[in-house]
């Protein structure tokens, strides 16, 4: 192992400028001469335009410009990315998604117009003078409601605000009830997975730029893939085409999903500079962010699990509402389908697998991927109404588990939900966590918490999910419409330092530290001469950007290719500097060497070399060492884990303590260890709180009430225990060069079921047979539990 | 529009501001300080946290004129003085106390100011003193970790399936 | 948020002179009020700013009282109280953040008279003496429902005079998101008997519970509360608890509040 190459728990480089206070996120930048966008929110859910009045505002100090829906009726719409079909075959409902609402407004937040002023404070003031009449209308909040109530229209052309009823995989359905029907014990679960707003700690933030003397637009935004933003405004919004059109996602202050869209305020800042040709800033408020960020997760769910009664299992099926929000945000219809309905079937050995999903549109924020993105909600169903079901027969949680898990022998495995599993083994990593989180000792745990007059609870879960996204085949069969490779471009420059553009986007992951260890690795370099560029759609080749634990599994397998093409290109120059063959030379260590001989050259040589081919025979080898890979994966990775949690319950006051959390995962090789398990610490602390403390709650009326950090609760550090984390089980990925499976999302996936378990757990032990309590799982939820139990 | 002079980070600036102008908006538009980062608009997530004549504040919670003649340390004065990282910088870095760094500049000030009443506290205290202090990233164990090896205390060996970390390039 | 002019006064006279000119709000901390200003839901034309005011921050002991200065911190009050009024130290020290406490003051708090802050609960339970520019007001008149209290327009809080309990202890059932108080019960002993006020429950504001301060006059101990109960009715019901939670939260923070005095 080289000594800083992968598997080294590196020092992250980028932390130096973060801890001097020298990052440079978005609103960092005010390029010279910039103005100030606000916009004029609907505080109603659902309205009717009659007029907007701009001509006071016109009139305010500062004022240069106010934009309403009817400046963008004719530009185009933002899009979902990917078309799902109902089971009898017809296409979803895809509504149109304005830069600005025209014609109604259809959830609080929901943008109608937006004023442009000298300051920030200008421009909100002069919303304020806007003279605007909304008439009223019904909200749509409640899905079952919705779907049942056909009059009451989110969008006016669709009765009854379905936006599909999808069915994976259909030709199971008959086969599935059936099982179900004949087994000997069926267990079934009704949950919520809550609604959940992502809350990145940088709001979002876009500056838009318009150079009138060359006609390019430049759009600095809190994105995490510039290349995708870049795409949806160029072939759907605006029509800018790509070649007039930069967007920079700079340092981005976390994302979890909610930075991915494209989002409306991109468009208006970008329209704006065109029209006053000054630079457009537009910073959003924590209470916007509440209002108009993608929500994540809102699926209200029904699962079965027929069995055997000695725990085999034989079926699962899952009928579960997904609620869209008011518009199709650009990944929401894959989220609660390909990205759910396709883990049902978990780590187990299970024939029969159906899940119906009915996406519904409600006039609430728009809801898409946040952390995990499907798996969650796949993961909790599951796992929950595995714990249920053992409770029922008797049989302790892990050895329910152990019983159904696929073995090591028999990959790669056909799970019966349509997903083909290169690797894994289940029970070595139960083996690790059994260890790790001293199982063997809870029963003493647990008396000296009685002591205290507390309900000591252990909850257990495994999880299996799909990362790395996606095949572009794959996808491409399933509705989607886009590709989901990555590219990376290494560069090595005349002096034999290194730039790698890539196309994944850190914030927060660490790959400015990551990814030099492969090339590093790979060319016996020290990593301190490889500098990577990202975020920048200029700079970098191309790239689908960071989400669904995909950068290192596809955009590290790029930089991986792109190497080895720069390794033969080398190789070819090392071989004419020796006057020998390529394929009789060497490379190790740096350097390139004749075996048997005592001929060699150095790396740095060979890329001077590059630079100064004066005696190249040009047409076997061509000057420059710079080598661009893009690589489209064959398959998801299928990252696993086994997790253990233990609760204290305050039996008086409901009050829930997380006293012990254990992750293990395998994740396949670990390039930087120190990076993975600070990315499994942040999504065990979101699990925790998607658990415990995070709670979306829309009144009747389409008001979202917990719109504030004083009524939505963040996790916390004393909200936390000390988060275990061990990723010594690997199995290695059989499809990418690297062997990785991906690490981002695993802490919120596995964790949210093992909490809820661990507190049910804990009630049961102390007599109180409640089976299940709706996260999350506040001190009045446990409390009023235990006051029915 | 009044002008204000504050001595920041140890040199005397002046600054105009308006009278509803935020402290924090007078180092991030007035004087290019943008280390300091803005999170929220009820004064919770702690992004914004300063040093004000020697205690932590919230600099979104402070007007800008109140500050005139103060003394205010903010992030980009903590490196030392040859432009090294200090003792709670470089214990960040060592122990992953950061991903995307946007709460950092206020997780640092805050801890500077934990660590001048209490030099060495517990992991309770530590968790009950960053209660201002929102991070969405790292589930705040690697900031725990990295306030305790600040404070020259053991850092528990949760993560033992690990290497030890070696230095950045 | 809105634009207004800023009056820094160095005496008490000239600050009331500036509350009395138009549509004038007095800044204390701000830890309340700017959070409100910036989400624009006030908009006054002068900000007067109390901290150069003279003689406002002082503490001040007696044999049995403490007289604080309407704008001591919360830091200085956690730190100055610690060994005359451990109870009230403490309820300081957990208001908030650290940065919220070396900013946000008592008089701003009392003024403030939100539902569930602290000091109120601290205020009724000790007896209190809120003393202003103008006048003297008993905690008992002070209080006057969510957000109301017994302040004119413009009058301002000077210092507050809180006689130390023999026995006391604040628990604070905390609401996970604001950090607030779901329900704060502060119980204090006294030679004349016991008080007990509580915070966050009701939607009457900060209330003496005189049902748990009868029995706890006659014995100061959990037990004397076994069996008592508060009814629902008037509690406050929101995202955070139900009316019977809030009731049922009353009782245990009280025998809670007992225990630990
Ligand atoms: C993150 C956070 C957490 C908090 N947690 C808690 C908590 O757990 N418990 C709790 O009790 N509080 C909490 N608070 C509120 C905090 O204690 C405030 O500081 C306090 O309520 C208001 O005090 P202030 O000095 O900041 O007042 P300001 O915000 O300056 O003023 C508040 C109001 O009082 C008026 N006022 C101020 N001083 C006077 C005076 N001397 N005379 C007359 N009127 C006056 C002002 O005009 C204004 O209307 C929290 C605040 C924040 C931001
Ligand atoms: S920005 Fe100051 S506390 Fe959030
Ligand atoms: S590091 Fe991203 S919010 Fe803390």
């Amino acid at each position: 192992m080289l000594d800083g190459g992968i598997g080294t728990a590196t020092k992250r480089r980028e932390d130096v400028r973060f801890l001097m206070g020298r990052g440079k996120y978005t609103d960092d930048h005010t390029p010279a001469g910039t103005c100030y966008a606000a916009f004029a929110r609907s505080d109603m859910a659902h309205g009717r335009i009659v007029s907007i009045d701009a001509a006071a505002a016109e009139g305010m100090p500062g004022v240069l410009a106010v934009f309403t829906g009817a400046d963008f009726a004719d530009v185009g719409s933002n899009p979902a990315g990917w078309l799902i079909n109902s089971r009898d075959g017809t296409p979803m409902y895809e509504p149109k998604r304005p830069v600005l609402a025209h014609g109604k407004v259809r959830h609080v937040g929901d943008a109608y117009a937006a004023v442009i002023a000298e300051t920030r404070e200008q421009a909100m003031d002069a919303v304020e003078a806007l003279e605007v009449e909304i008439e009223p209308l019904d909200a749509v909040v409640d899905m079952a409601a919705a779907l049942a109530d056909g009059d009451n229209r989110v969008h006016d052309d669709l009765p009854g605000n379905q936006c599909f009823d999808w069915g994976w995989i259909e030709d199971n359905r008959e086969a599935t009830a059936a099982a179900i029907e004949a087994a000997p014990h069926v267990t079934t679960l009704e949950l919520v997975n809550n609604r959940l707003v992502p809350n990145a700690i940088e709001p979002r933030c876009s500056i838009g730029e318009y150079d009138p003397g060359t006609g390019d637009y430049k759009l600095t935004t809190t994105s995490q893939n510039p290349h995708l933003t870049r795409l949806l405004i160029s072939a759907f919004v605006l029509g800018i085409p790509e070649n007039k059109l930069t967007v920079i996602g700079p340092d981005v202050g976390g994302g979890f999903g909610s930075k991915i869209y494209h989002y409306g305020e991109e468009a208006l800042v970008l329209s704006a500079a065109k029209r006053l040709g000054r630079p457009v800033k537009w910073t959003a408020t924590r209470s916007e962010a509440f209002l108009t960020d993608a929500h994540g997760r809102d699926h209200v769910t029904r699962i079965e699990l027929a069995c055997e009664t000695d725990g085999t299992f034989i079926a699962f099926r899952t009928e579960t509402m997904a609620n869209v929000g008011a518009y199709l945000s650009n990944f929401s219809t894959a989220t609660p389908t390909f990205l759910h309905g396709t883990l049902m079937a978990g780590n187990y050995t299970v024939p029969n697998v159906y899940v119906n999903v009915k996406a519904v549109f409600t006039n609430t924020a728009p809801v898409d991927a946040y952390r995990g993105a499907g798996r969650p909600e796949a993961t909790y169903s599951l796992e929950r109404v595995i714990d249920k079901c053992a409770r029922e027969l008797g049989i302790d949680p892990i050895a329910i588990r152990r019983k159904n898990f696929i073995q090591p022998d028999q990959y790669p495995y056909a799970s019966a939900a349509g997903l083909e599993y290169d690797s894994g083994n289940y029970d070595a990593l139960m083996d690790v966590l059994e260890r790790r989180a001293d199982l063997a000792g809870f029963e003493g745990r647990r008396a000296e918490s009685e002591r205290r007059g507390k309900l000591r609870g252990l909850g257990i879960n495994s999880y299996i999910e799909a990362c790395g996204i996606a095949p572009s085949n794959l996808v491409g069969q399933l509705g989607s419409r886009v590709g989901l490779y990555d590219a990376a471009t290494v560069r090595v420059n005349a002096t034999g330092n290194i730039s790698v553009m890539v196309g994944a986007h850190s914030h927060g992951q660490g790959h400015e530290t990551a990814f030099p260890q492969i090339v590093a690795d790979m060319l016996g370099v020290d990593p301190a001469t490889i500098e990577i560029v990202h975020g920048d759609t200029s700079k970098i080749p191309f790239g689908m950007g960071t989400y669904g634990s995909r950068s290192l599994a596809v955009c590290g397998s790029a930089v991986h290719r792109a190497t080895e093409k720069v390794i033969v290109k080398a190789r070819k120059i090392a071989a004419h500097m020796m006057s020998v063959s390529a394929d009789d030379v060497d490379f190790a260590d740096g350097q390139f060497s004749v075996p048997g001989t005592n001929k060699f050259v150095a790396w740095g040589d060979v890329a001077l070399k590059a630079y100064i081919p004066h005696d190249f025979p040009l047409e076997e080898i061509e000057p420059g060492l710079e080598e661009t890979a893009f690589y489209d994966p064959a398959n998801f990775t299928y990252p696993s884990g086994a997790y253990a949690c233990e609760v204290e319950v305050d039996p008086e006051t409901g009050v829930v303590d997380v006293v012990s959390m254990v992750a293990a995962d395998d994740f396949g090789n670990v390039v930087n260890p120190l990076i993975v398990t600070g990315q499994v610490q942040g999504g065990l602390a979101q699990g925790i709180g998607q658990a415990l403390l995070e709670q979306t709650t829309y009144d009747a009326d389409g008001q979202l009430l917990s719109a504030s950090y004083m009524d939505y609760a963040m996790p916390r550090a004393d909200d936390l225990p000390t988060l275990v984390v061990d990723h010594s089980s690997v199995t290695e990925c059989t499809h990418n060069p690297l062997g990785v499976k991906g690490c981002g999302e695993a802490g919120a996936i596995g964790s949210p079921p093992t909490v809820v378990n661990a507190v049910i757990d804990a009630l049961a032990r102390g007599g109180h047979d409640v089976a299940h309590i709706d996260m999350p799982l506040t001190p009045v939820r446990v409390w009023t539990a235990l006051q029915q139990a | 529009m009044p002008e204000i002079s504050m001595r920041v980070n140890g040199t005397d600036r002046t600054v105009r501001v308006e009278n509803r102008t935020l402290l924090v908006h007078a180092l991030r538009d007035g004087l290019r300080l943008t280390g300091t980062h803005v999170g929220c608009d009820t004064s919770q997530c702690g992004a914004c946290t300063i040093h004000v004549d020697g205690a932590p504040v919230k600099a979104c919670s402070m007007l800008a004129v109140e500050a005139d003649g103060a003394e205010v340390e903010t992030i980009e004065g903590q490196a030392m003085s040859d432009g090294s990282l200090n003792t709670i910088q470089q214990a960040f870095q060592d122990h992953h106390g950061l991903q995307c760094g946007f709460c950092t500049p206020g997780m640092v000030m805050a801890t500077a100011a934990l660590l001048r009443e209490n030099p060495k506290p517990g992991d309770a205290e530590i968790r009950h003193a960053l209660k201002g202090n929102i991070c969405r990233c790292t589930g705040y164990q690697g900031i725990v970790n990295a306030i305790l090896a600040a404070s020259g205390q053991p850092v528990p060996a949760a993560m033992d399936s690990e290497p030890a970390p070696v230095a950045a390039e | 948020m809105y634009d207004f002019d800023f009056a820094n006064p160095a005496t008490l006279d000239e600050a009331v002179a500036a509350l009395g000119r138009g549509d004038a709000q007095a800044l204390a901390g701000g830890q309340t009020y700017l959070p409100a200003l910036r989400q624009r839901l006030a908009a006054p034309d002068t900000i007067v700013s109390l901290k150069r005011v003279e003689g406002l921050s002082d503490i001040e002991a007696t044999v049995d009282t403490l007289r604080i200065g309407a704008m001591a911190t919360h830091a200085r009050i956690a730190r100055e109280t610690a060994d005359r009024f451990p109870a009230l130290s403490r309820l300081a020290g957990n208001i908030g953040d650290m940065a919220v406490r070396s900013r946000g003051t008592l008089g701003g708090s009392l003024a403030n008279n939100d539902p569930s802050a602290c000091y109120p609960a601290m205020a009724l339970a000790t007896g209190a003496t809120i003393h202003t520019n103008a006048r003297d007001i008993a905690a008992e008149d002070f209080f006057r429902g969510m957000f109301e209290t017994a302040l004119d327009d413009g009058e301002i809080i000077t210092a507050v005079t809180v006689p130390v309990a023999q026995a006391a202890h604040y628990e604070k059932f905390v609401q996970r998101a604001s950090r607030f108080a779901l329900v704060g019960v502060f119980a204090a002993r006294y030679p004349d008997g016991a008080r007990v006020a509580v915070t966050g429950a009701s939607s009457g504001g900060v209330f003496r519970w005189t049902e748990a301060e009868e029995r706890l006059s006659d014995r100061f101990e959990a037990s004397a509360l076994d069996g008592l109960t508060i009814a629902p009715d008037d509690m406050i019901e929101d995202l955070h608890a139900t009316k019977p939670y809030r009731a049922h939260l009353v009782s245990v923070m009280t025998r809670r509040a007992v225990e630990h005095a």
